[in-house]
Order: structure tokens, then C-alpha cells, then sequence
């Protein structure tokens, strides 16, 4: 049914809204008075050094991202076969349809810990 | 053509809509009123004291001075993101309350009318939750990479990479509940742990306790709090991904982890306590929505607890937890729990 779903546009208007509001509301009460070392980025009262949003970071962050997705999207596969496990005509195939599965993926996490992919140092 | 009962619907739902949205809007006020004098007499001082009886005009003052706070935006900042980062991790935690119902029905004593105290009876709620919950690390990553601050980068991807590892071991303790209560439906969910105490989800033994466990470290995680809440570590990051917010941008990000902390409440009681229903058939005399907040409030009260009795962890630890406890747990206990049920 779509008419469950307007709720959604509705309270995400409305909480956009208010926050808009909050911050009008802000914009007429607040000082205003920036200059140049204000608008530095804070580092201990540090000049600082490069930009920061160059894209220096950890590789692991990125493995941990790609960990993430393949484990998301098996969550995703179990859903429906959470809500339909307890219905008996089929929940015995299904179960071991999921074993299968899950074994895999299981499979999949212990290759990555032996690689020392979820090593964190 | 739409008919005139849709169109009394809508403007219903606008009216439900715009009153929970204020009541959240402004929940965080006697939250943090609360969460600093719990940590106070937890420590042994007064907490707020000065402004009104017990500090209790404190979260006002602090309102008043956030509203008259300079918006700094940091030179090299990306200006377009830096300013929309706070709405984006702010709207998804609002959003996800148009799938929380607060009770089934409610009668409204003088004209005898029914409210219906949820948004939208949708049948795939649990699954909603934690999509729309999930965006809220958008704005997170989004405000710490917009600053061009160290600090604030570090902080940002630091949080992100918590909050979806974290993400696996709720959404596995979600779909536990979804097979003990065979249902994605909120309402249903919560019917289906009527009666006394007994049929609640937690008790549901021996993988219910197991489940709870599961999603109550995993929300700590989610919502940042000690003893989880690396993406803030003082020590080494000042203020992790907001350290260059200042003012209404800021709060916006601080309100939003505490209506974060009020949603895992909330489906704490959901998933797990049985919702509005009471635990003994013959307290059923007390209204639901009386159960229900009690239980609530349990909930936020233990996660101020926590904060202040637990140290934080270091992220190498964190990583641990998340990959190579939770995440193994709950595949066997998926099986575990499916072999109970087949």
C-alpha cells in the first residue's frame, strides 16, 4: 500500500522544515565576525600543514567498507527467509537452503580473518 | 480523484506528524538535563545546580546560547557539504520514527474517539529502520571530509567504519527477532509478545538473551556512546568529525545522536520487552502506553548508566568486538535459533 509510505515524505518534510527554521531563526540572532585565523581548522593552535581532504587515509577503512557490503547484502538474503522460516511446509528445505548459504559466507569471513584483513594495528 | 477520507487522513497524519516531530525536536532538552545530573550523582557531585531549582532551566540556557553562537565555516572547507552535513545526519533519525509505533490504539477519554498511536502500519518497518537509520552516517562522513580538519576527517571515517561494521551484528539481531516473531511488522512483532512476561523475545530461551545481547552492544556502537564512542575520543581527536561545528550546525549533530539513543530505546522494547504489553496478565488494568514509556525510559536511563561507568575502548579492540565476536555469534546463533524453529 503507498499510503503507508506518505508518513515518510511527511515527517521528512517537516523535520526539514524545522530545522530550516532553527537555523533562521539562528541566522537573525547570530554574530557575525570571521576572519582569517578563526576560519583555520583547529589544530591545537598549530598553523596547519596541507589539506587534510586529500585523500591520506588507512587502507584498512576501505576493507572494512567492502567487508561491509558483502555482509549487508547477505542480511538482505535473510529477511525473507526469516519471515517465512516458521511456515512448516517448507521450513526444513529452506533451513538447509540457509545452512548452505550461511556456511559460505561463514567461509568468506574466516578467509579474511586469516588473511589478517580484520587486523586492526 | 482522491476521496474525502483520504484527504481527512492526510491532514491527520499531518497534524500526528507535526506534533511527534516537536515533541522530538525538543526531546533532547530535559535529555541532557537528565543525562548531566545522572552523571553527576553517579560521580558523587551536584551536576547542573545554578540556573533554576537543580539546574533545571540549564538545557534552556543552553538552547539560548546555542541559538546566539557564531556559524563558523573554516575557510577551505567544502562550503555546500559543510553546511548540509548536520541536516543529513539529522533528517534519517527523524525519519525513521514514521515506522516506530508507540502503542496500538488510543481512546481519547472525554469524546471517545481512537487515535491510532503509530505513522504507518508499512509491513517491512524493521527493515525500513534500519535503512533509513543506516543513512544517518552520510552526514557523519559527509562533515568530517567537508571541515578539511584532520581531526574531523579522522573522527569521520573512524565513526563510519564503526557504525557499518556495527550495522552487520544489529541487522543479524533484527532478523532473529523476525524469525521468533515471524513477522517484519512492528505491531505484529509486539503482538506476538502478548500475554505475561514469559513470551517476551528476550525470554525466549536459549537464543533470546543471546539476540538482546547482540543488539544492545551493537546500538551502543551505532549511536556513538561510550564505551564506544571513538569517532569523539577527546583524547586524541579533540571532537572527532564535529570539532569545526559550532552553534546550530552543532547541535543539530548532537541532537541527533540523542534521538538516536531514544529510537534503540525504543526498539529495545519493541524487539525484545514486549512493547506496551504488561508483563503479568493482571496488571493489564494500566495502559499500554504507561508500560511502554516506563520501559522506555529503563532503556535511556541504562544508556547513561553505561556511559558513566565504563571506560572506552581503543578502536583495535572496537574492530575485534564488531568482526570477530558479534558478527560469528550471530551466524550460529541464526542457525540455532532456525533449528528451534523448523
Amino acid at each position: 500500500m503507498l499510503i503507508d509510505y506518505l508518513p515518510v515524505l511527511i515527517i521528512t518534510g517537516v523535520a526539514s522544515f524545522m530545522a530550516a527554521a532553527a537555523l533562521f531563526v539562528s541566522f537573525l540572532l547570530r554574530p557575525n565576525n570571521p576572519y582569517r585565523e578563526k576560519n583555520t581548522p583547529w589544530e591545537c593552535g598549530m598553523d596547519p600543514v596541507g589539506d587534510a581532504n586529500t585523500g591520506h587515509t588507512r587502507i584498512p577503512f576501505f576493507i572494512i567498507a567492502i567487508l561491509f557490503i558483502v555482509f549487508d547484502v547477505e542480511t538482505l538474503f535473510l529477511f525473507p527467509w526469516a519471515a517465512l522460516l516458521p511456515d512448516k511446509g517448507i521450513s526444513v528445505f529452506i533451513f538447509i537452503e540457509m545452512f548452505i548459504f550461511i556456511a559460505v559466507l561463514a567461509l568468506g569471513l574466516v578467509y579474511a580473518w586469516v588473511k589478517g584483513a580484520l587486523e586492526w594495528v | 480523484m482522491p476521496t474525502l477520507d483520504l484527504i481527512l487522513e492526510v491532514i491527520l497524519l499531518t497534524v500526528k506528524v507535526a506534533v511527534l516531530t516537536q515533541i522530538i525536536f525538543a526531546l533532547p532538552m530535559p535529555l541532557t538535563w537528565l543525562e548531566r545530573k545522572i552523571a553527576g550523582h553517579i560521580q558523587v557531585r551536584l551536576g547542573p545546580w545554578r540556573v533554576g531549582p537543580h539546574g533545571i532551566l540549564q538545557p534552556f540556557a543552553d538552547a539560548i546560547k546555542l541559538l546566539f553562537k557564531e556559524d563558523i565555516v573554516p575557510d577551505k572547507a567544502d562550503k555546500i557539504l559543510f553546511k548540509i552535513a548536520p541536516l543529513i545526519a539529522m533528517v534519517p533519525a527523524f525519519a525513521v520514527f514514521a515506522a516506530i509505533p508507540l502503542g496500538d490504539t488510543f481512546k481519547i477519554p472525554v469524546i471517545g474517539a481512537e487515535v491510532k498511536l503509530y505513522l504507518s502500519d508499512m509491513n517491512v518497518g524493521a527493515l525500513y529502520i534500519l535503512a533509513i537509520g543506516g543513512l544517518s552516517v552520510y552526514g557523519m562522513i559527509l562533515g568530517g571530509w567537508a571541515s578539511n580538519s584532520k581531526y574531523a576527517l579522522l573522527g569521520g571515517l573512524r565513526c563510519s567504519a564503526q557504525m557499518i561494521s556495527y550495522e552487520i551484528a544489529v541487522s543479524f539481531a533484527v532478523i532473529g527477532v523476525v524469525m521468533l516473531s515471524n513477522s517484519l511488522n512492528l505491531l505484529e512483532i509486539v503482538k506476538s509478545q502478548g500475554g505475561s512476561f514469559l513470551s517476551w523475545n528476550f525470554l525466549y530461551l536459549p537464543v533470546g538473551p543471546v539476540w538482546f545481547a547482540i543488539f544492545l552492544i551493537g546500538s551502543v556502537a551505532e549511536i556513538n556512546r561510550i564505551p564506544f564512542d571513538l569517532s569523539e575520543d577527546e583524547g586524541t581527536l579533540s571532537s572527532g568529525y564535529h570539532t569545526e561545528y559550532s552553534g546550530m550546525r552543532f547541535s543539530f549533530f548532537m541532537l541527533a545522536e540523542y534521538v538516536a539513543m531514544v529510537t534503540v530505546s525504543i526498539l529495545s522494547v519493541i524487539f525484545f520487552f514486549g512493547g506496551w504489553n504488561a508483563p503479568f496478565a493482571f496488571l493489564s488494568f494500566i495502559p499500554p502506553i504507561a508500560w511502554f514509556m516506563g520501559k522506555v525510559c529503563f532503556f535511556i536511563y541504562f544508556f547513561m548508566w553505561v556511559r558513566f561507568t565504563l571506560p572506552r575502548y581503543r578502536y583495535d579492540q572496537l574492530m575485534k568486538i564488531g568482526w570477530k565476536i558479534l558478527i560469528p555469534l550471530s551466524l550460529v546463533n541464526i542457525l540455532i535459533t532456525g533449528l528451534m524453529l523448523i
